[in-house]
């Protein structure tokens, strides 16, 4: 099983996927990183799939989980950079993602989760 | 890895060579960037299944030309407990594990000739046929 480095940048976790995941390293990754937001006190996460070729239902399944797990975990989801091609198969395969928050780029999905937190403490 | 484009289907690792050798064949028969994205992803739900419903198999890859256009073609076999009802696993949701239920209905939308044989006890074998554009 390969592991996926998590980065800390503040109170946000930057996960930058640059390989081709099997499927226990997709569970891996989503184990380690509950993990680390919960140690971290992490408010946001950014996933950057800039370098990622597909994503089949294993994988975006995986996006929808972490997406999910972190909402209970008090810290907010952004995906960044999805490539055309694989934004296309996707709804083919029939994946929209409907509760995955994304952005175009990891400027875009760090300014999002700014947004987020400045809503939140002006509620 | 390789051998006159067979590859076994029994580990994780083995899923993700799989679909490493369809995007390299995918290339090779010319196909844009999406069709190599949707081969590639098809081959990725049919090689979990085989490993996942079946306990492992193999699939064959190779280039096939008709005489107008190139394409790809990926034979997955197994020897695993078969599908009795076709029709059903193929609809949308449906699954017998913890899946999605996308992976047979999804990867037939993704190519475009699925040819499914199965029966319980028997194995199952899936035909796919992706051809380049243009
Ligand atoms: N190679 C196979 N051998 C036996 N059963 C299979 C195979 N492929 C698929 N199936 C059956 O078809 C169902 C639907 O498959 P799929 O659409 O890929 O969804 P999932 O894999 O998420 O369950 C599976 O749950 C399983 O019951
Ligand atoms: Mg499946």
């Amino acid at each position: 099983m390969e592991r996926v480095p998590i980065l800390k940048l503040g109170d946000i976790l930057i996960i930058s996927i640059q390989i081709d995941l099997d499927d226990q390293s997709v569970l891996g990754l989503q184990e380690d990183l509950a993990e680390r937001v919960v140690a971290t006190g992490a408010r946001g996460v950014v996933i950057d799939i800039t370098a990622v070729e597909i994503i089949d239902s294993f994988i975006g399944r995986m996006l929808a989980t972490i997406a999910a797990m972190c909402r209970l975990l008090d810290a907010d989801t952004v995906v960044v950079g999805m490539r055309p091609a694989v934004a296309i198969t996707l709804v083919e395969l029939g994946l929209s993602l409907g509760g995955v928050r994304t952005a175009l780029d990891l400027e875009k999905g760090v300014a999002a989760l700014g947004h987020l937190h400045g809503r939140d403490t002006t509620r | 890895m390789t051998d006159g484009g067979r590859m076994p289907i029994a580990s994780n690792a083995d899923v993700v060579a799989v679909r490493q050798q369809v995007r390299a064949v995918a290339i090779e028969a010319g196909m844009s960037l999406i069709d190599q994205t949707k081969v590639v992803t098809a081959a990725s739900e049919l090689a979990r299944n085989v490993l996942v419903h079946a306990g492992g198999g193999r699939v064959t890859v190779e280039v096939v030309d008709d005489g107008r256009r190139r394409g790809l073609r990926l034979a997955f076999s197994d020897e695993g407990p078969g599908i009795a009802d076709v029709e059903q696993a193929l609809v949308d949701g449906y699954t017998t594990g913890p899946g999605l239920g996308l992976g047979l209905g999804g990867s037939r939308r993704l190519v475009d000739q699925f040819d499914l044989t199965s029966a319980p006890g028997e194995g199952t074998t899936i035909v796919v046929t992706k051809w380049a554009r243009g």
